[in-house]
């Protein structure tokens, strides 16, 4: 069994300070729905808000069509899994992950039965009577979603449950749980600052920063065609151009920047005056050196390239001392690019965005 | 010699000296506990004898001083170890600002004199009584439950520290995992609360018991007409009786002694337990990292 | 039923729980108060415990703490009436319970009550004397512990510390008068070595006493002492030593200064405890070494005059906070600092 979950001009503020301000959408049941952004955001507030752990200043929260205020955590229909996993240290694993049941009444050997289903699911099958400190890393998480999953919650809440786990681990994670969800079917709310989890693993994601959501929309919509700045420079690696806007109509704009007019999609709906952001990405770049200069082509000096196993990355400064990346994928030979030397950068229109200027995130 | 080494040797004499003191009259104890002799004493030593150890229990107000005290330490067991929890959940709970007064105001009875807790406790009950109009058998009269009352004063804010130190080291979010998990705050209580607490829990009811039972100058007033182990060994030793008291005071010294070496042991079983888990822990994590290097990125 | 019973209990009662209460107690700002339940405190511990949690500790704050205490005074300034009578038109306030300790009965031949007076008086010298003995006693105890000994040698010797003092106080006062007595250890010994032909009454002389007094607090003033030495650097003593500093300088300029919130706490600890002694008082006391705290016991015991003690104890109570605010001042502490 699986709800949805609406979040209606939901608002929440610690005395002077709001947390989230005015968050409005619909996660659909079933869905892998993330929540990205910087650590202090609000994503955190929203899960505690939809868990039951905080009530909303202002506005409503309603799963499976039903408004959920003034109801406590343990009579909602979800489950959370902490950032700490918050495992009970004095039971053993299959206490922990019968838990929710045993509150619920069910008796012994009904939980055990239960415990054990879920233990396979896991892929600890046989590890029941272990003691929690005796487990790893990546055993204790699934021990957790285990546990969650044993209540059989409608909704799953996940606070950022991988970042404590290394590179190898975390990347074996993603799919893991991806599957599980698959396999479970129920609707998953993930909050992280990774994006790269969140592209990977979602269905949907919500963008956040400092309390307002920037954008809902799957990956490529978040990746190809992000509506603010700060959706463009969070997620993934982008190049901002800022400058005024010269000439627009509704497919294309233009930006007077430092380097010179650059032409992009008027994604953002500007007119001629305004001040916008032009943001194409490192992989849309390209070396134009032997063509001459013209519409979007970025004069600049080659600072660092990078080997990234599957890609390098070349960073180039350009006037004025702003920093470029572009990237170019390993075709199995190096690059002609020569440190300290000009080169000459060029994109197509079509793989730039035109934004109004705003905020972008933090490096 | 050097200056140095005359006064590491005077700092050495003045500790053999200064320990020499403080078990004195243990060892003057332990030997009049035996001496054949009518009067407690060490010198002359008249001969071995066990028959002091035998009198002790043919003593029947003693033997009643015991029971009552068994019991009043049972009573403060049970009053002061809730309340010291309580008091301690709450002090985690007061904003920042008062904890300071409410941490001075709970801690004060420690701070009095024994003598003026008895004196309160008795005028403040005996007054309630007055004003109800009780029965003279009745409960604010009566020395056994005023003396529990008595000492529960001052014995809860023992057991209240012994719970704040242990709550510190508490992780609040297990809480919140139980109640996502649909348990009650009952159910907190009892299923999370309390096993963690377990520890702490033994040592507030043994040291709420022990410090009931050899507690004199509260009780000295509370306790009106009848007696506790204490009071009756007060009263024994102004008249200056018999070495069966010597008796009696090696005995409570071997007990203790034993449950002294007894919770080391248990102490450190326990120590050897988590080192074992620990490591158990490592060779899983090991174990997992060995296993995805082998595996292949899916 | 008194006037002051009829307003003086809901009252006090009623202001101390909102005062108890109110900073627990958090109204949900902006949203409606429907129930008990939206009370932040009552949300986090749920009803039952929420219940529990106050009764348990309203119930020891006011009824055990502050209401004996706020009674015990008001107590001491009554007459003294037999039950049938207390209620009545007799029972009106009095200053006699405390003109009493000071003048004594109207008609005395003396102008002040020096009997009782004096005894006070000597009570609080002799708790000023014992703890200025123990703290002389323990200082270099605790110093070598916090500062010389090595780990699992200070650990050893802070086990010993505490060893004898699982001993009963009574057994402990006892075990003194086997030591001190006419036909004691410490006489037999000096009369064998010669030193002496009669015995010495050390009762007598209190010096039996004033051991015990010190000897019963030891492990009070070892532990403050030594948890504050213990926190001072000991490259201070170090530096110190090397700049040529005699050794009692060293101590006095570096290791007193920063260990005072210890010696505060020692002090008003062990002054409190000796100055409220009963038993050791009542064991080891000779005729003329009579305690404050037997005159308060005769009151409530034989002398049938609970007003007249709690007036006593009042007083005893009084003396041992001036002390507690003395100390602070002097040596410049806080109350938090002392109580830990």
């Amino acid at each position: 069994m699986s709800a949805d979950v609406e979040l209606d001009h939901v608002t929440i503020r610690f005395g002077d300070f709001t947390a989230v301000d005015d968050a409005n959408l619909r996660i659909k049941e079933g869905e892998f729905f993330s929540f990205l952004g910087p650590s202090g955001c609000g994503k955190t507030t929203i899960l505690r808000a939809v868990s039951g752990f905080l009530e909303p200043t202002e506005g409503e929260v309603r799963i499976g069509g039903q408004n959920m205020r003034g109801i406590g955590p343990n009579k909602r229909p979800t489950a959370l899994i902490f950032q700490n996993l918050a495992l009970f240290p004095l039971m053993t694993v299959a206490e922990n992950i019968a838990f929710g049941l045993e509150v619920r009444g069910v008796d012994k050997y009904e939980r055990r039965k239960r415990a054990d289903q879920l233990l396979e699911l896991i892929a600890l099958e046989g590890q029941g009577d272990k003691k929690v400190g005796e487990l790893s890393g990546g055993q204790k998480q699934r021990v957790a979603i285990a546990r969650a999953l044993a209540v059989e919650p409608e909704v799953l809440l996940l606070d950022e449950p991988l970042s404590a786990l290394d590179l190898k681990l975390r990347q074996h994670m993603r799919t893991e749980l991806r599957a599980i969800q698959q396999r479970v079917g129920i609707t998953f709310i993930y909050i992280t600052h990774d994006q790269g989890e969140a592209l990977t693993m979602s269905d949907r994601i919500a963008v956040m920063s400092q309390g307002v959501i920037q954008q809902v929309g799957d990956g490529a919509a978040v990746y190809e065609n992000s509506q603010t700045a700060f959706v463009a420079s969070f997620v993934g690696e982008n190049n901002p151009f800022v400058g005024r806007v010269s000439a627009a109509d509704k497919d294309y704009a233009v930006v007077e920047s430092h380097f010179g007019p650059l032409r992009g999609r008027n994604v953002g709906g500007l007119s001629a005056g305004d001040q916008a952001m032009l943001f194409v990405r490192p992989e849309s770049l390209s070396f134009a050196n032997g063509e001459a200069a013209g519409e979007n082509v970025i004069q600049s000096t080659v600072l660092n390239s990078e080997f990234e196993g599957s890609f390098f990355s070349v960073f180039l400064r350009g006037e004025g001392d702003k920093d470029i990346v572009m990237s170019m994928t390993n075709s199995g030979r190096l690059p002609e690019v020569e440190v300290g030397g000009t080169s000459r950068l060029a994109f197509s229109p079509d793989r730039a965005l035109v934004l109004p200027k705003g905020e972008v995130a933090d490096e | 010699m050097s200056s140095r080494q005359i006064q590491n040797l005077m700092i050495f004499f003045y500790i053999i000296l200064f320990f020499l003191y403080l078990f004195a009259p243990l060892f003057m104890m332990g030997v009049a506990a035996f001496n054949d002799v009518e009067f407690p004493q060490v010198v002359p030593w008249e001969g071995f004898t066990w028959r002091w150890f035998p009198q002790l229990f043919n003593d029947a107000l003693m033997v009643e001083g015991i029971i009552n005290s068994f019991w009043i330490g049972l009573g403060v067991v049970a009053l002061s170890v809730p309340i010291g929890l309580a008091a301690a959940i709450m002090m985690t709970q007061v904003y920042e600002r008062f904890q300071t007064i409410y941490y001075t105001v709970v801690v004060s009875p420690v701070l009095m004199p024994g003598v003026i807790l008895g004196i309160s406790t008795l005028v403040f009950w005996d007054r309630l009584g007055t004003l109800v109009d009780a029965d003279y058998e009745s409960l604010y009269y009566s020395g056994m439950f005023l003396t529990i009352v008595g000492q529960s004063t001052f014995i809860s804010a023992y057991t209240m520290l012994i719970f704040l130190a242990r709550l510190q080291r508490f992780d609040r979010t297990q809480e919140e995992a139980a109640l996502d998990l649909g348990a009650t705050h009952v159910q907190v209580f009892w299923k999370i609360l309390m096993p963690f607490l377990r520890p702490a829990i033994f040592s507030a009811m043994g040291l709420a018991f022990l410090t009931s039972f050899e507690n004199y100058n509260t009780t000295v007033f509370t306790i009106q007409a009848d007696s506790t182990l204490t009071t009756v060994l007060a009263g024994k030793v102004r008249m200056g009786t018999q070495p069966d008291l010597a008796a009696l005071a090696v005995l409570i010294i071997g007990i203790t002694l034993i449950g002294a070496i007894a919770i080391e042991v248990a102490k450190r079983r326990e120590l050897a337990k988590e080192a074992v888990a620990r490591e158990e822990a490592k060779r899983a994590e090991h174990a997992a990292d060995m296993s995805l290097a082998k595996a292949p990125a899916q | 039923m008194n006037d002051f019973f009829g307003l003086f209990l809901p009252a006090f009662f009623a202001v101390l729980l909102a005062i108890l209460v109110a900073p627990v107690v958090q109204k949900h700002s902006g949203a409606v108060w429907r129930s008990i339940t939206g009370i932040k405190f009552v949300q986090r511990n749920g009803v039952v415990i929420s219940t529990y949690l106050l009764v348990a500790v309203i119930a020891w704050v006011v009824f055990m703490i502050i209401l004996p205490q706020a009674y015990m005074l008001d107590f001491s300034f009554r007459h003294n009436l037999p039950p049938g009578k207390i209620g009545g038109p007799e029972d009106v306030y009095t200053l006699k319970n405390y003109q009493y300790l000071i003048f004594g009965r109207p008609g005395d031949e003396e102008m002040f009550n020096w009997l009782h007076l004096g005894v006070f008086i000597r009570t609080i010298v002799a708790s000023i004397f014992v703890t200025l003995i123990n703290f002389v006693i323990c200082y270099p105890i605790a110093y070598y512990i916090a500062q010389v000994a090595k780990g699992g040698q200070a650990r050893a010797l802070i086990l010993f510390l505490i060893l004898p003092f699982w001993v009963n106080e009574i057994l402990r006062a006892f075990a003194f008068r086997i030591l001190f007595g006419t036909s004691g250890v410490i006489n037999a010994f000096l009369q064998t070595m010669g030193i002496i032909d009669q015995p010495i009454d050390f009762i007598r002389a209190d010096v039996a006493l004033y051991a015990g007094l010190s000897y019963a607090y030891i492990l009070l003033m070892v532990f403050p002492l030594y948890n504050a030495i213990e926190s001072l650097d000991h490259n201070q003593v170090e530096a110190a030593r090397d700049l040529g500093s005699p050794w009692w300088r060293i101590h006095w300029r570096v290791v007193i200064p920063h260990a005072k919130p210890g010696i505060a706490s020692g002090c008003t600890l062990v002054f409190m405890l000796a100055a409220g002694a009963l038993a050791a008082p009542q064991i080891l006391g000779g005729p003329s070494s009579f305690w404050f705290t037997q005159i308060i016991y005769r009151w409530f015991n034989t002398g049938g005059n609970w007003p007249q003690g709690a007036a006593y104890a009042i007083v005893l109570l009084l003396a041992c906070l001036i002390f507690v605010l003395t100390v602070m001042r002097v040596f410049k502490v806080s109350l938090g600092e002392i109580a830990k």
